[in-house]
Formats: C-alpha cells, structure tokens, sequence
C-alpha cells in the first residue's frame, strides 16, 4: 500500500510540476477544441519559451490574417512555426497521378504494422467470449480502468480535484516525515551505541512503566487483547524455563564467577542475573486455596468494580492472575476513582513491546519489594517508639506478635497512609465504617497489606523469614536495654574509656605491689620516734600530697599533647563575600572549606604510658652533629647506619683492633723520600726532553753510584 | 658513655696488684677458716660466730681451695678447645703445639661486644651496599671476639657475701665482715666521728681514691681514704650544702649557703661562681665536663668546668629542686619534684625530655644505675620503687618501707642502698645488668646518726654514709667493679698520669648537646634533614633524581618495534613488577597470621579459659 502511495503522490507531483510551468493553461483542456485554438495557444507557447531566455529578441512581424498572396521572396518558415522541408519545395505543386497508386500502396504498407504478440491491448479490450463481455461488464460498472490499470477514473478526479495549496502542504508534509525519520534513525543508532548502563537502566525502566501504563490501559478498553498480552508473558518464561539464559552458565557468567570473589560489582551482577532468572521462571500462580477462600468474600467487597469486570470478561484465567502481573495498588487504583477514563486510543503493540515484558514485571517486583521493606520499616520504628507494647508481644505467640506489631505499626503510619485510604474508602465506603472499630484491626492491614501479598509459594517463604527476623528482631533491643543496665559506663563512658584505663593505670602503678612491711629494719621506728616533729610533718606532707597528683599529672600530659600536635590552619577571611561587622561569624560551610587539616603525625611515643610524658621535640643542637647525607653506593640510611654501629674509637676496642680499624690504605714507610711530582709524570714529553738533555750532559761527571740513583728514580 | 673493659693496657697499677698478689701474705685466720671448711666439723673453735662467707674482691689472693664451701660463681661454660688441624703443625724443633691456631671465643661473651643490631631487616640492597655491609659486619664480628679474647684478662672477680643455709645475710653484721676479711680489706671500714659539724654530704673521686666531705656546718675535708691521708681540712664558715670532686681530685666544688664555691685540694679557694646561688645538689657529668647544679630557686644549671661558663640555665618550674641524680649511662639529670614527678633534663633541650610520674608523694631520693637501665626513687608515700629506664620508664618493682628512704644509691655492679632514718639497707640483685631484688635486704647497717649522703666508693667494695654523727665506710662485698679501665679512671696512677690523662680526657670532651636520652641515636641518620634536603634538591631540579626510571622498551628491528608491540612490552614489565607486590604483600600476610597463630598457641597451653576472663583488662 505504502508503495502504491507513494507512487500516487509522485504522479501527482509531476502533474504540479507541469501546472508549474503553464499557469496560464486552463487544466482541463477538453478535447473537442478547434485545431486553429490550438495553433494560436502554441504559437504562444514558443513565445513564452523564448521569453524564458530573457534576451529581447528580434520579433518577427506576426500574421494577423491569412492572406492568400504569397511571394516568393516572402518565403519564410518563420512565424507559420512549421520547419521548410526540402521535399515540400522540390514536389511539385500538383502531383502525378501515374505514382499516386503506388505511393498509396506503399503507404499502406508503411502503415500497416505487422502483428505483435501478445495481442495490444486495443485488441485485447474487445470482448470476445462471454467470460470477457462479463468482466469488462463489471470493470465497467464500477468504473475500474480497464486499459490503464494506474488510476482508477475516481482518483483521477480526485487528483483533478486537489488544489495546489493542498498539494504542496502535502509535500511538505511528507518531506517532514522523511526528516522526522531519519533523524529518529539517527538517534537511535546514535542511542545503541551507548555504553553507560545506567542510562540503559533508566531507559528500559521508562519503557517499562509505560508498557505498563500501555498494557493497563488496554485492559481497561480491550481485556481480550491483554490477556494475550499475558499468554506471551507465560510463554516468555516457558521460553526461559527451557533455556539455559541467566542461570550463571554463560561466558560472561563465567567470567564474572572468577572476578566475583575479589569484585563487589561482579559478585552483583551474578546475583542479578539469578534474581532476574528467578523472576522470569516464576509461575504467577494461584494463591492456596485455603487462603483464597478465607479471602474471597473480602475481596469481593474490596475489589473494585474494575478487576471484577476484568475477571468476568477473561473468563478464562485468574483476576488474581491478572492483578499479580499489576499489583501496585496506587497505580491501580487511580485511573479507577478518578472515574474518568483515558481517551481510546488505538493501541499497537510494537515488536518491541514483547522485549519489554518481562522488564515491566521485573519493576513491579521491585517495587512490591520496596513497598514492604518500607512496611517494615516502619513497623519497626514503631517498636522502637513503644517499647512497652513490643515488651508484651514477647510473651505470646509468635504469630500473634507479628500481627499485633504490624498493626500497631499501622496504626502509628495512619496519618501517612491518610491518602491511600482515601482512595481506598472511595471505592467502598463500608471499609470506613470497619475502620473506626476496633475490632477488625486484623482486616485493615490486610487491606493495606493488599499491595504486597503474597502470590507464590517462595513469597510465602520470604513471609515467614520476615516473621523470623522479626521474632528475633523483637527481643534484640530488650537484651541491649539490659546489658546497658548491667553495666551502665559500657557504653556511655566508651569516649572516655581510654582515660580511665589510664587512670586506673596509673592508681595501680602509685599503689604498692608488695605490702611486704616485715623486714629487718625495724629498729628504725623505734629511733624515729625520738623526732615526732620530723614525723609530724611528714605526716602532713604525706596528707596534703594526695590524689590531686595524678589529675595533675594527665592535664599536663592532656597539654602537652594538644601543644604537640599539628595545628590546623585557618583561612576564612570574615566579612569576604557576606556580611561582616562585629558579632558576625563567617559560616561554618564557608570555615569548613577554608579549613586546612595538618597532617597527623606519628604517634606519640607515651601514648600507652600513662604516667610518663615523654618530648617529642627534635634536638636541633644534637641533630647538628647526625650524619645528613647518604654516602654514595648506600640507598637506604638504615644500611648505612649498620656501618657506623661499631664504634672504632680506643675507649670501646682494644688497642690491636683499634689500630686494625684505624690502619689508613695506604702506608708510607718513615723516611721514604717522596719526590715532588714532574711534567713527565704527568705526560708532557717536551719539557721532560731537556730534562733528560740536561741529565745525558750531566751524566758523564756522574759517579756510578749516583747513575745507580738515577735509574732508580727512573724506574720509580 | 658506654666502656668496655680494656684490661691490660696500662701495665704499672697492674703490676702493683699482681705483685701483691705474688706476695701472697698468709692471713691469720686463714688456717682456721681451712679446716672447718674441709672438715665442716661441728662446734669448730671459732672466734667468728658467724659461718657466713665473706670475700671482698680485693682478697684475690684467698685460695679457694681451702675455702671449699665457698661456692664459686658459676662460670661461663667455655667451649671445649677444638683442634683445627687434626694434624699439628710441627716446629723447628720438632715439638708440637698441643693448641694451633689462635683460641676460641665463647660465643656467648663476643655476642656482648656486638654492636650491629641485627634484628632490623635492611630493605633490599645492591651488591656494592651489600659488600659494604659484609665489611662492616666482618670487622665487627673481628673486633668482638678481639674484646672477648681480652676478657681473660680482667683478672679480678668480684666478692661476695653469702650465707649458710637458710641464713640471711642480712643479719651479718659489719663487725663480722671486718673480722672475716683480710687486714687490707678490714681498713677500709672506719667510722669517722663528726658530731661537730652536722650531718655530713660526702663524695669519692671517679677512681675512688679520694674522698670529700662536707659537713653542714661549713666543714669541707678531702682525703685519701685508702691511706687516709689528709689533704685538705677547711671550714667555709658557711652552711654546705653539697660537695663534689670535679673531673679529678685536684678540684673540688662545694655548694655553700649562697653560692657555688671551687676549691683545689689545698683547700684554697679558686672560684666563687655567683651564677649558681642557693646550690642544693651538685652533679658532675665527667665526660661532658659540666657541673649540673639544682637550686632552691628551682633552677638546674650546667657549668662547663673546662671553660668556666655557664652552658645552660633551666627553669624547671617545679618549686625548689633538692633530689638530682645523673644516669651515667647517657648523662642525663634526674631531677625529683614534689608532685611525685621525676623529669630527665639535657642541657640542649629547655623543657624536659621526659616526664615520669612515680609517686602519690613528693619525689625524695633518685638513683640511677651504672647501665641507665635501671631508677630507683623514693617517695613521701613510703615507697621504693625501681623503673625501667629503657624507653617504657614503667616500674619493675615496688615495696613499701616502714619509712620511706630518704637517699639512695646504686653500686657499679647493681646493689642499690637506700638511707632510712639511721638505717641502711642494702639489695642485690642476681647478676650485674639485673635490677636489685627488693624482697630480700642484702645487707643492713644501723649508723650512729641520721643518713644524709650516701656514696658507693668505685672499685672498692665500700659504702660511703654522711650521717648526723660523722662518716661511716661500710663494707659492702660485691659492690664495686673488680677490674678498671686503668686508662679511664685509674685509683693507682701517679701525678704524670694523672695530668696526661686531663689532657686527653680534655681532648675527648663531649660536647654538651649530645646529651639526649637514647646516645645511639646520635650514630643514625638524621632523617628528618635528609628528606628535606631531598625535597628542596627535588624542588630545585624540578625533578626527582633518584626516582626509579619508567621501564622503555629498547626499539627492536623487522618492525617489531610496533607500538603496539611497545605497549605490549611495557604492559609485560608493569604486570611483573606488580604481581612482584602482590606476591610480597600475600607473604607479609601470610607471616603475620603465622605469628598470630603461634601466639595464640602459645597462649592457652598455660591455662585454662575461663569465663570470668572476659573481665580482665
């Protein structure tokens, strides 16, 4: 169809075109007009193609009227529009008729075509059998083009019938679409090549809810179309039951697997994978049916009218079934109260539409997560509120403990769930009756609880793991509240425990290990009673010097470390960039950023001595006389420190191992005459010459002791 | 400062002693002492009434064969003589040497001189550092049996006091050691009767020869105790307060009432250092020449004796100082305040170096160890205790005394006395680097008169006590170091020795910064400068130096050289040298949960768990 369209509007197009360039020209142009009408409308036609070049040219003078006088000087092919043949000039005026014949015969010939097979079509429109004479009869009757098979007469009166206006909107509009699409092709291989996962998350989450969006809105308006919605989400997990997809078998998997250990996020992504298999192999099943039955007169009450026509209209599956593919209360419930239902649209689901399935389930999974751990949430906050009410629960069931704490729960989140309820009473207004009694406390969670109930048997389990946890939740806190109690500096003092050890430290470091009083010298006391005075006094030193030594004692440690420790500098500048003046504190935003943190030092060296302070204060003065600079093959002062351990000095070695350590490399012998250093030595040769000149010149007044000499210091 | 024995170095003092010995002169009670010993016979005719052993070091020459029941000190297991050669070499003259080769060294003694601490592990070295180390390791290893060789010949044992069993040794009275020992020894025991001029500050010179005392009122003596010839006798007409020899005998300084006065051993007067007033405790340090003196003005001030001016003068800011006490070992000052602290004081450093607190009390007394291992104080609250010194300053041990000791001292191999009342208790420890045993007294002596300076004389077995009623030489076997350094501090040496020795000593003068609580730590690096001076080098280059260069690949022919080849390559090299640390990173784990493992073995095995521990801190 689209092909045909288009052709269509090409053929149109092409018609503008022609309008275009004759706009003078009436379109239709009956044919029963005058051949003299058609000679004047072409003479016209050849001006105004010769108008198109835009040069004036020469105009020849036109013929008004015809006139029969033609001379022969006059002679012009001009004006007439008719090309001069030679053959027309040399004929003559009147033919013979000797020739005529034959020419006639020839031209018969001529125009005589042979017969072409297939038949033409001119040939063919003859209706020859009565099978034909039927069908052209029909072809006729509904006006259907029998020769030309393009355009039936009624589109051709269409086409007549569009205006230009009209035609050239249309083409505008038609080059827009092409626009419009590439440029949405563009985007989407633009959008595929993507990396970010992120962005691939939001995306498949967008197209999710609007499936979702889509998909409830097409059980709204057609619950036939939905069902088979659902038939390919069940077939989609049979698809996934079947195959091996997301069961931590793949390459990737894999190779997760390995990284898993040591990569948090590959360890997520594994768990991903198994949840997301889960999800897609899940049966959406029936709830047991004890429950349902238990349910079922609930429901009927609660269920709003919708689902109820939904259930009766797929008369085959489960509403249960249904709503578990859609089980967000809010989302549910809105399109109903609000009462007035979204427009019909016609709604096409694209193939793409099926990919997104399981990914809209997925979500609302999520979200049923979400909606209950929240649940829980508060739940327990709510036991931490009253602690009282949950101390009671402890004694009876467990059951009876879960339901009453979830109540009370409730009922404490009553003022945030006002608008849900609202909702809710809309639909029924009994339940706002039930609701002001005390009575069925039980039924309203369950109807708040409605969003996250239970569908499948793991649920049921994850439920009752809840109701563990929750058991054990319940008397966690009592135990801390206890053990509080028991030892009530356990965890208040736990800032100041270090102090106190250190306190209790230092008590027992001053108090006696060994009251071992029995000893010889106990004549002393006898002696010292002669000098009570001394004693005396003693006495009241030993009074008034008490325990205030040891608080003493850690406020000056306490000082001395704060006086040790590296100071953070401060950079604000008060008044710059906001308002100053006395009493105004720059912010503490704008203090914390000009704030520059010292870098913590090493730790103290008295850090566990309670009772020692010990100066951390380099001694420059010693410093002074350390070795500052690596000697060359050490890279590591330790290394080289290992060298300088042994002292060589003769206070710490005896004498033959202080020589030994001591002996210099090399050892001159006493009285070895050392010659101050020649030219020669060093390599000139010019100067070295004379000397030897001078020594050869010499060398005659030489003795031979002396040459013996010579050659030595030679040799040497 | 540390000193290692150096025996056999200055030949004539030896000589004396080992002429002495060659004498041999019989003691009159040793016959008698021999055959109750063999015999141990009951009821043997004795003029002692106690059979507790005495022997003073000095007595060497005392056959212990005779003396069988003097149990020896065990001796250091020295290794059998091992025959290097199997076959000895023989000599021209045909005899063998029935030991070749140079002797063997117990390993036990030379691993005393080693130096090199080998239980810090050196980062990763290239062979020419490592080469340098063997060198310095060798040398050393050299240098060290060298010492322990020369051990043999510290001749002279120390003395000892020992009771019979289940006799305390306490209960020996001074009396019966005079009669046990030898006449030379029994001299040196004498109470100097001084009732005239109050309790008396005494101090002996560093070779132990000499003697000064100060009486309180204004009495200031030096003599050579050993022969007890006098060489000065003044009265200052002042109140002393304390009294100290300088570097040698020749100068002595003396805190008056007012101020710091010197004297020589004339008795005249050299100086009047008016900068130190109010002097309460004087202190020497020898190798330093500085005389630290603690004032009631709350000042500690170091006087450089060589060049008579004032090195330091610190504020202690605890109220007037009167209990000061030097460490030998690193020649810090001790100073005992009121509030029961202790405060360690070098001259280069204006606030102290450490800060102990040992007392609920006020501090009275401080001693020191000859090893700086070792604090005894004593406080108001009537408590002895002894700290560590060796970086934890924690007390080892404790008791309490009836009432408190108001001086203490420590001997040169360990023994502290402590001054209660009239009292003097003596403790001992088991060996010499030991901390004494507060349990059990060693010895205990009762003075005439309250206790007011107490003193081990150096190298003689001899207690010096100031008291009320005089002076009083104690014998205390054990006490002293037996064998001296004759080089160091000689008690024999003559005039000429004794000036050389100033001379020298001048020479080797320690300057007065070095004084810090750790001395070794003047052999390390100064690393803080290092890595400064690293840091501007760097800043001034605009590059580190000594950074380690980034692996690149040499280029390779055949269009091997590929970029991606190169990326590769290097990719190789970068993956190495990481699995490299991962590997040794995956090691060190490995080690330390190895260690926690052996330790939490090790824990159990003595005793049971029990639920109540968890209320242990």
């Amino acid at each position: 169809m689209k092909a045909i369209r288009a052709a269509e509007g090409l053929l149109t197009l092409s018609q503008q075109d022609e309008l275009v360039d004759l706009p003078n020209y009436p379109l239709s142009a009956s044919e029963d007009e005058g051949d003299s009408d058609g000679e004047r409308k072409h003479e016209k036609l050849l001006e105004a193609i010769n108008s198109l070049d835009g040069k004036n040219r020469y105009k020849l003078a036109e013929r008004s009227e015809a006139s029969l006088k033609v001379s022969e000087f006059n002679v012009s092919s001009e004006g007439s529009g008719e090309k001069l043949i030679l053959a027309d000039l040399l004929e003559p005026v009147k033919t013979s008729s000797s020739l005529a014949t034959v020419k006639k015969q020839l031209n018969r010939v001529k125009s005589k075509k042979t017969l072409e097979l297939p038949l033409n079509k001119e040939e063919v429109e003859r209706a020859r059998t009565p099978l034909e004479h039927e069908i052209f009869n029909l072809l006729h009757k509904n006006k259907q083009p029998v020769t030309d098979p393009l355009l039936t007469p009624m589109e051709k009166a269409s086409l007549k019938a569009m205006s230009l206006e009209e035609a050239k909107m249309r083409r505008a509009e038609l080059q827009r679409a092409r626009a419009l699409q590439s440029y949405y092709e563009a985007r989407a291989r633009r959008e595929k090549k993507i990396k970010s996962k992120k962005y691939h998350k939001i995306v498949k989450k967008g197209k999710a809810k609007k499936a979702l969006k889509e998909f409830e809105q097409l059980r709204n308006i057609n619950p036939t179309a939905a069902l088979e919605e659902l038939e390919k989400i069940e077939k989609a997990r049979m698809m996934e039951r079947m195959s091996l997809k997301h069961q931590n078998s793949g390459k990737w998997a894999k190779s997760k697997a390995i990284m898993a250990k040591y990569d948090l996020e590959a360890r997520q992504a594994m768990q991903e994978q198994l949840a997301k298999n889960k999800e897609l192999t899940q049966k959406l099943q029936v709830v047991s049916e004890s429950e349902e039955e238990g349910n079922t007169e609930e429901e009927e009450t609660l269920v709003p009218d919708v689902v109820n026509e939904v259930q009766m209209d797929a008369n085959g599956p489960n509403p249960w079934m249904l709503r578990s593919c859609n089980p967000d209360a809010k989302e549910e419930e809105k399109p109903m109260d609000s009462e007035h239902l979204p427009e019909p649209v016609a709604h096409q689901f694209s193939e793409s539409e099926e990919d997104e399935r399981p990914v809209a389930e997925e979500e609302t999974l999520l979200k049923e997560f979400e909606e209950r751990r929240a649940l829980r949430k508060r739940s327990e906050f709510s036991q931490d509120a009253e602690p009282m009410g949950s101390r009671e629960t402890q004694d009876s069931s467990s059951q009876e403990v879960l339901s009453e704490v979830r109540a009370l729960a409730q009922r404490l989140n009553k003022g945030n769930l006002q608008s849900r309820k609202q909702r809710v009473t809309s639909t029924g207004t009994v339940l706002q009756v039930q609701r002001e009694e005390p009575a069925p406390e039980e039924e309203e969670p369950l109807l708040l609880q409605r969003p996250e109930r239970v569908q499948t048997l793991e649920k049921l389990e994850k439920l009752g793991k809840e109701e563990c946890s929750q058991k054990k939740e319940l008397p966690r806190p009592i135990l801390q509240r206890e053990w509080t109690e028991r030892n009530p500096n356990n965890q208040p003092d736990a800032s100041k425990g270090k102090k106190k050890e250190q306190m209790i430290n230092l008590q027992n470091l001053l108090t006696t290990k060994t009251p071992s009083v029995k000893s010889l010298e106990v004549p002393t006391i006898e002696e010292l009673e002669d000098e009570e005075a001394k004693v005396q006094k003693q006495m009241i030193k030993e009074a008034f010097a008490g325990d205030d030594v040891i608080r003493d004692f850690l406020k000056e440690k306490r000082e001395a470390v704060e006086a040790n420790k590296p100071k953070d500098v401060d950079l604000t500048l008060p008044g710059w960039g906001e308002w100053g003046g006395l009493g105004l504190k720059p912010s503490a935003k704008k203090r914390r950023r000009f704030l520059i943190k010292a870098p913590e030092g090493p730790p103290r060296k008295d850090k566990n001595l309670p009772n020692v302070i010990i100066n951390e204060k380099r001694n420059i003065h010693a410093a002074a006389h350390q070795v500052r600079v690596l000697p060359y093959p050490f890279t590591h002062h330790q290394q080289f420190e290992r060298t300088i351990q042994t002292p060589i000095g003769s206070t710490w070695n005896t004498q033959r191992a202080f020589q030994k350590l001591t002996t210099p490399k090399v050892v001159t012998k006493p009285g070895h005459i050392i010659k101050p250093i020649k030219a020669e030595d060093v390599g000139y040769r010019s100067s070295s010459r004379s000397d030897i000149s001078v020594i050869q010149s010499n060398q005659k007044r030489l003795s031979g002791h002396h040459k013996k000499q010579l050659k030595k210091s030679s040799t040497d | 400062m540390e000193t290692a024995p150096r025996p056999g170095r200055n030949v004539p003092p030896k000589k004396d002693k080992l002429q002495a010995k060659r004498k041999k002169p019989r003691r009159y009670w040793e016959e008698e002492t021999a055959p109750t010993s063999a015999g141990a016979s009951p009821g043997p005719p004795l003029k002692k009434k106690r059979n507790g052993e005495v022997r003073l070091q000095k007595p060497k020459n005392t056959r212990s064969s005779k003396k069988s029941r003097i149990s020896k000190k065990p001796q250091v297991p020295k290794k059998p003589r091992e025959r290097k050669k199997p076959e000895p070499q023989r000599s021209l003259s045909g005899a063998q040497d029935p030991f070749p080769g140079p002797a063997p060294v117990p390993v036990e003694v030379a691993r005393k001189f080693c130096r090199i601490d080998k239980s810090i592990k050196l980062p990763r070295s290239k062979s020419k550092t490592r080469s340098k180390l063997e060198v310095a390791e060798a040398e050393e290893e050299e240098t060290s049996v060298k010492a322990a060789r020369s051990e043999l010949l510290l001749a002279e044992e120390p003395g000892f006091l020992e009771g019979e069993d289940g006799e305390d040794t306490a209960k020996i009275r001074q009396a019966d050691i005079v009669e046990a020992v030898d006449i030379a020894s029994a001299a040196k025991h004498f109470d100097l009767n001084l009732r005239q001029f109050g309790p008396y500050r005494l101090n002996y010179s560093r070779t132990g020869r000499h003697l000064a005392l100060g009486g309180r009122r204004g009495h200031v003596a030096a003599l050579d105790w050993v022969t007890k010839k006098l060489m000065c006798e003044i009265n200052v007409m002042e109140a002393v307060q304390d009294i100290r020899f300088l570097h040698s005998e020749v100068l002595l300084a003396v805190a008056q009432n007012r101020w710091l006065h010197i004297y020589d051993n004339q008795g005249i007067e050299l100086h009047c250092v008016r900068r130190c007033d109010r002097v309460t405790r004087l202190e020497f340090l020898p190798y330093h020449f500085l005389l630290a003196t603690a004032s009631e003005t709350g000042f500690l001030t170091y006087l450089d004796v060589s060049v008579g001016k004032i090195v330091a003068a610190l504020n202690a800011r605890a109220g007037r100082l009167s209990v000061m006490a030097q460490n030998p070992y690193n020649a810090v000052i001790h100073l005992g305040h009121s509030n029961g602290t202790v405060s360690l004081w070098s001259p280069a450093v204006k606030e102290p170096l450490a800060k102990i607190l040992c007392h609920r009390g006020g501090v009275r007394a401080i001693a020191v160890d000859s090893t700086g291992t070792y604090m005894a104080t004593s406080g108001l609250d009537h408590q002895l205790k002894i700290f560590d010194l060796r970086g934890t300053f924690q007390p080892l041990s404790a008791r309490t005394l009836p009432q408190g000791a108001g001086h203490l001292a420590f001997s040169q191999r360990g023994l502290l006395a402590a001054g209660m009342g009239d009292v003097i208790n003596i403790w001992a420890g088991q060996g010499k680097a030991s901390s004494p045993s507060l349990e059990q007294a060693y010895l205990t002596h009762r003075l005439s008169g309250h206790v007011h300076g107490l003193q081990f004389c150096p190298f003689e077995d001899v207690l010096g006590v100031g008291h009320s009623g005089g002076i009083t030489s104690m014998l205390v076997p054990g006490a002293a170091e037996p064998n001296f350094d004759a080089l160091e501090s000689n008690p024999y040496r003559s005039q000429k020795q004794r000036q050389e020795w100033e001379v020298k000593a001048l020479l080797e003068k320690v300057p007065a910064e070095l004084i810090c609580l750790d001395p070794r730590a003047l052999a390390e690096v100064d690393v803080i400068s290092l890595e400064q001076e690293k840091k501007e080098r760097i800043e001034r280059l605009g590059y580190d130096p000594e950074a380690k260069v980034p692996f690149q690949p040499k280029p390779k022919q055949k269009g091997r050289s590929s970029t991606a080849s190169l990326v590769k390559r290097k990719r190789k090299v970068m993956d190495k040298e990481h699995r490299d640390q991962v590997r040794q990173s995956i090691e060190q784990q490995q080690q330390q949960q190895q260690q926690k493992q052996k330790q939490e073995k090790a824990k159990p095995k003595g005793s049971r768990p029990s639920a109540l521990d968890r209320f242990v801190r």
